[in-house]
């Protein structure tokens, strides 16, 4: 009794303390090696606001994009009795264990010029997806909108039914009873989902640079900056991650205090 | 007796491995020197083919090396080779990132330079763009992909642009040639700007298409032994296979000039 007071047994103390160095040490390196005497004049260059600014809009796009898809997804994952329901949740979770520049390849043999939807796109409206804004969005949606799946599922299964049963036994329809009961019950789980994916969103290198390109303005998002800053100017890229990593210390902790609250942390 | 017998076969035996030995001692292979184990090359994106042939050549003439190849961006390599990256040989696409790595004194000796590089025009194998030179590049309606100003294709890139007055239009800068050429096989852009070498290996999946301004940025190739190279000797034995007249001759069969 004494011992599940006080000490943590070494065994875990050791492996928990190497665990907290590995992941933080690389946060301090970026720290300890920033340009601090030029960095006001580094984030001042033209192309790092327009690159911020981009990364911002189309994680946000991407998250409202995953939302509106997301949501009604995991509800059908974990409310309905549809055959084939464990398959289905494996198929769209894929994209969170697929190497990300598989998925920009796979986006292209779908949606690019010459692939099956995008070459009727085009032919037939002129439209052509790779290399724009939209492009962007669409891979970070692809890469993102599983965590936030995952994460409304979750949600759901762990929501009491039975608020819903009742507003069913009062004559309220499916759709009344998942926008009155089920969305305010799990509201705390879509949060954190949408967190997780803006987070996603807002890191997303592979697909991007795959199926949207790179070009100042259009496609090139932060993570895109950081990684061509480093071919010939690290002390740039360093100063761009620094701002990646205020964006998402930023982001954590302002919505998990003011929006999320404690249910979420507890979900 | 049974001693004699024993200490006599034994001296036998040992004359017979000593006589093994000695001829191996005086064998061609040994004329470059004991080469074995692993060689790291780091080498530009484009060098790819024609230094994936020679590392089987070098591996072929000396059973036991094992020779890897990181092919990337050379300003990519060049930032991992000051980040302290292991490698025994690194071969830059031009002189600047191979700048970088001298800068940072990480040479054993002076590079010099193997090969050189012009660029191209690349597009689909039905040319959908019509793209006929330099100039189409400022047409705002196509879809068209050069390489990103950090590395050496893009650098080249710009220059060509500049001499020819062209101000161009790309709705991409790729991260390196490679990736350029990828999109263009694909389809999805209609011209790439990317290097003779690339268009000369990717056969009829793309047409090259020549233009006068490509002379005003010819890119060299330096090559050298790095000073932390773990496998020195091996890496000297593929720099000078590079150099050889069959090391050339590869490199031009493959698009490259040599000096």
């Amino acid at each position: 009794m004494k011992q599940r007071e006080g000490g943590i047994p070494l065994l875990l103390l050791l492996p928990a303390a190497l665990g907290t160095l590995f992941l933080v040490l690389p946060l301090v390196g970026l720290l300890v090696r920033a340009p601090w005497s030029d960095l006001g004049a580094r984030l001042a260059a033209p192309g790092v606001w327009e690159a911020l600014r981009l990364s911002l809009i189309s994680a946000s796009l991407a998250t409202v994009v995953a939302l509106l898809l997301g949501v009604p997804l995991a509800w059908v994952l974990a409310r309905t009795r549809l055959p084939g329901r464990s398959l289905l949740r494996a198929l769209v979770t894929v994209p969170l264990v697929l190497p990300p520049v598989v998925g920009g390849v796979a986006l292209f043999l779908v949606l690019g010029r010459q692939g099956i939807v995008g070459h009727w796109l085009f032919t037939t409206f002129g439209i052509s997806i790779p290399f724009t804004t939209t492009a962007v969005v669409i891979a970070e949606a692809f890469v993102a909108m599983p965590f936030l799946v995952v994460s409304v599922e979750g949600a759901l299964r762990a929501a009491d039914a039975r608020f819903e049963d009742a507003a069913a036994t009062l004559g309220a329809d499916r759709w009344t009873t998942f926008r009155r009961v089920t969305l305010p019950l799990v509201a705390p789980g879509v949060g954190a989902g949408a967190v997780l994916c803006w987070a996603r969103a807002l890191g997303e290198f592979g697909a991007t640079i795959t199926f949207a390109g790179n070009f100042p303005g259009t496609t090139q998002t932060m993570p895109l900056a950081v990684y061509l800053a480093l071919q010939n100017d690290p002390p740039a890229a360093i100063a761009l991650s620094l701002v990646l990593l205020l964006v998402s210390i930023a982001t954590l902790l302002l919505l998990r205090e003011r929006w999320l609250g404690r249910r979420a942390m507890a979900a | 007796m049974r001693t004699t017998t024993r200490a006599a076969l034994a001296l036998v035996a040992v004359l017979a491995l000593a006589g093994c030995g000695s001829p191996s001692a005086v064998s061609p292979s040994a004329a470059s020197g004991k080469v074995g184990g692993t060689v790291t090359v780091f080498a530009a994106a484009s060098l790819t083919g024609v230094f994936t042939d020679l590392g089987h050549r070098l591996e072929h003439e000396h059973p036991g090396l094992s020779v890897r190849f990181d092919f990337a961006g050379s300003s990519a390599l060049a930032t991992q080779l000051t980040q302290g990256a292991p490698a025994d040989v690194f071969a830059s696409a031009d002189q600047q990132q191979m700048d970088i790595v001298t800068r940072a004194g990480l040479q054993k000796s002076a590079p010099v330079v193997f090969a050189s590089n012009v660029l191209e025009i690349a597009v689909p194998p039905s040319n959908p763009g019509h793209v006929t030179g330099l100039a189409d590049f400022a047409k705002p309606d196509l879809t068209l992909a050069v390489c990103a100003r950090q590395v050496p294709c893009g650098a080249a890139a710009q220059k060509v642009f500049a001499a020819a007055h062209v101000t161009a239009e790309p709705d991409t800068e790729e991260q390196d040639v490679k990736a350029a050429l990828t999109k263009v096989q694909l389809g999805e852009v209609d011209a790439a700007l990317v290097y003779a070498t690339d268009v000369q290996a990717a056969g009829d999946r793309v047409q090259g298409i020549e233009f006068p301004e490509a002379q005003d940025a010819v890119n060299s190739y330096p090559i050298c032994v790095l000073k932390a190279a773990p496998n020195a000797e091996a890496a000297q034995a593929f720099v000078d296979l590079v150099r050889s007249p069959a090391g050339r001759r590869a490199l031009t069969a493959a698009g490259f000039r040599t000096p």
